[in-house]
């Protein structure tokens, strides 16, 4: 089991009027950056690059970083800054980026050199995901939502190659052409870094994902749908004739442990009252219809059972209670005594190898998000783990999700049994 | 206000390796409309008007209605490239053409290449050139139907805008505009809705008589792009039509029409 530690790195600002329960309902790409203070914001990259540092220390296996554009709910925006320091001041957890938006890069070569010279500053601890990006960010970065796929598609293979295969060479692509591709860095890890996709609702990418024997994780979906979208991933790769197992997939969902449930309840609903962001399903931001469905941005028939859960609750117009998210495992709150069990019934139910706790998001406080941490250190994490040895559901460091097989300690790989 | 009746046909015209969806009217010299970035949907009064003195020809451009989108079209060039096999193809040659919108931006790209296609022009209210004052609103931050109220300084006022943008527009219009928004993506995201090249090339269109027409409320493309075409085509008209939005023809269609056929019909 890789378990994670996930944060979107919010702009809080209680003073922008935006901020909190009372604040001001924000639709996407409304909001103008006047109010961006650089004070709040120095402390706040420095806040969460400590609280990932600590996360580290508690034995997390991953720190996840993402990347949105223009908006205040996520501070990634040059989510390779982050991992770069961090690839330098932690020591043992993989960085894993889920990810970099592929189709914003016009010069994708840019993306080989800055990730392998992450992979080599950590010494081989990074994950490079890929994301596809959502109209936000197609918007901000100006890149024709009609090409995102084959863009994602044409730079994924071409920084693929640009890791694995001798320079010089040329790439003449359709939305990338270079005469000289001949970066003096290569990646640490052979044959190069490895790359995790996460989704929401897109079936192509679900699918590419499987073809590509890359493992998928879900983000903060609803438990049901979510079970049935890695379904698909299974019987498409039982299709290609692998096998694939908790190794290929992974759920990404709010989870924050606490020393009492009074402490636990008054954090997490913390979650819904933050800056704006859809993806907590309950506080003030509202979705841009028009942003949501810019044409040709995803297939608008090749969509995943994940697509009405996704719709609604990242939706913001049809927020969920905090109560409602508790109920339906979107929140998990608790000691670590209550939320265990929770826990156990989400492994269960989806059978992940890799999962990711978001905590310390909303209006989340450093200290709230670090008592979360240390509880995860003690109790959480190694409960987690037995439960994983328990319910076999190995991570895609035990078992290669490209094969089936059993990885040694030394990462040489093993007949399955 | 009568209805306008539905006396055209709808043809699937094999032409420049693929289908062209084309609607056709009347008869008598050709009379080629471009629709706009939104796609042709339905048949208005002015077009049957227009019907009445010439054969209108109305294709849906390539990626737009049932005419299937060709991978290799990436730009307005692209599409006039393509446009130029097909009049070959077709036999044009000194048709009339009036394009709006976006099917402005086609005609005159079209006409700063192979002038000799068109006999007169009209371009209501054509993306294509960046405004000297003001920008060309993006029509992708709204969805389809918002875009359409947009297009109109009062959609209470104009009596055909249910037909153009029916209050719950049906399964088949809905995925036809998007249809539509996703073709224009590829053709106007970048540079948004405008070619920079395009004012310095439209010199070789000046030996086609060209009526520019554009709405003094137009909130899509400001009027002053119409100035704009008026001097970078010499010889060029422009005729304001006071009140009206960027469609001109549903929202003041009698004073659009007697513009328009009056340059048309002029000698």
């Amino acid at each position: 089991m890789f378990i994670g530690h996930f944060t979107e790195r919010p702009y809080q600002d209680p003073k922008s009027g935006y901020f909190g329960a009372t604040g001001l309902p924000i639709k996407d790409l409304t909001l103008s950056n006047e109010i961006y203070d650089p004070e709040v914001g120095a402390d706040l990259y420095n806040r969460y690059l400590d609280e990932n540092i600590y996360a580290d220390e508690c034995g997390f296996d991953g720190l996840m970083l993402n990347e949105h554009h223009s908006t205040p709910f996520c501070m990634g925006g040059a989510t390779n800054v982050e991992a770069a320091i961090l690839a330098r001041i932690t020591k043992n957890a993989k960085i894993v980026l889920l990810g970099n938006i592929l189709p914003l890069w016009d010069d994708p070569l840019w993306l080989v050199e800055q990730l392998a010279m992450i992979d080599l500053i950590s010494h081989g601890r990074l994950i490079p995901g890929w994301v596809r990006g959502t109209g936000r960010e197609m918007v901000s970065h100006n890149i024709p939502p009609a090409y995102n796929w084959e863009r994602f598609q044409e730079a994924h293979e071409f920084i693929v190659k640009a890791w694995t295969t001798s320079g010089p060479f040329r790439w003449e692509g359709k939305h990338y052409h270079y005469r000289y591709v001949n970066p003096w860095v290569k990646p640490y890890q052979k044959p190069h870094p490895p790359i995790w996709l996460p989704g929401v609702v897109s079936r192509d990418s679900l699918m590419w994902a499987a073809e590509k024997r890359i493992p998928y994780i879900m983000l903060a979906t609803k438990l049901d749908p979510t079970r049935q979208a890695f379904q698909l991933y299974h019987e498409r790769a039982a299709e290609l004739g692998y096998k694939s197992g908790p190794q290929n997939i992974g759920y990404l969902w709010k989870v924050h442990v606490d020393e009492t449930e009074e402490l636990a309840e008054e954090a997490a609903r913390k979650y819904v009252q933050g800056p704006s962001n859809p993806f907590l399903a309950g506080n003030e931001g509202t979705t841009n219809l028009a942003l949501a469905s810019l044409p040709g941005m995803t297939s608008r028939r090749r969509v995943l059972p994940t697509r009405h859960a996704a719709t609604k609750y990242r939706g913001g117009v049809e927020s969920i209670p905090y109560e409602e998210q508790i109920e339906n495992y979107s929140i998990t709150a608790g000691t670590p005594k209550t939320v265990l069990p929770k826990i156990r019934y989400v492994l269960e139910t989806l059978r992940p190898g890799i999962i990711f706790f978001w905590d310390g998001d909303g209006a989340m406080t450093h200290e709230e998000q670090m008592r979360s941490l240390r509880l995860m250190k003690e109790e959480v994490i190694p409960a987690v783990r037995e439960m994983a040895a328990e319910l076999d559901l190995p991570g895609p460091d035990e078992v290669d999700p490209a094969t089936g097989e059993k990885i040694k300690a030394n990462g040489a790989l093993v007949a399955a049994s | 206000m009568s209805q306008a009746t539905t006396a055209y046909t709808e043809e699937l015209v094999s032409v420049a390796g693929t289908d062209l969806q084309i609607l056709k009217a009347g008869s008598g010299q050709p009379l080629i409309v471009f629709h706009d970035e939104m796609g042709q949907h339905t048949w208005l009064r002015y077009q049957q008007a227009l019907s009445e003195h010439f054969e209108v020809l109305i294709p849906s451009h390539p990626g737009y209605g049932k005419s299937p989108r060709l991978d290799w079209i990436m730009t307005m060039r692209d599409m006039t490239g393509w446009y130029l096999q097909a009049f070959d193809e077709l036999g044009i040659r000194e048709a009339n053409v009036v394009g709006f919108s976006l099917g402005g931006w086609l005609a005159a790209t079209i006409a700063s290449m192979c002038p000799h296609h068109f006999k007169k022009m009209v371009l209501v209210g054509a993306a294509g050139i960046k405004p000297p004052e003001g920008e060309i609103f993006d029509m992708f931050m709204e969805t389809a139907s918002e875009y359409i109220k947009l297009t109109v300084a009062d959609p209470l006022a104009v009596e055909e805008f249910s037909t153009v943008c029916p209050p719950t527009p049906s399964p088949e219009l809905a995925e036809a505009w998007e249809v539509a928004r996703e073709q224009s993506v590829r053709l106007s995201w970048r540079p948004y809705m405008h070619d920079p090249a395009l004012p310095h090339l439209l010199r070789r269109a000046s030996g086609i008589p060209t009526l520019v027409v554009w709405g003094d409320q137009d909130r899509i493309v400001p009027l002053s792009a119409g100035r704009a075409y008026k001097e970078a085509i010499p010889g060029s008209e422009l005729a304001v039509i006071q009140g009206s939005g960027h469609r001109p023809e549903i929202e003041a269609p009698d004073e659009f029409l007697s513009t328009v056929l009056g340059f048309l019909k002029d000698g």
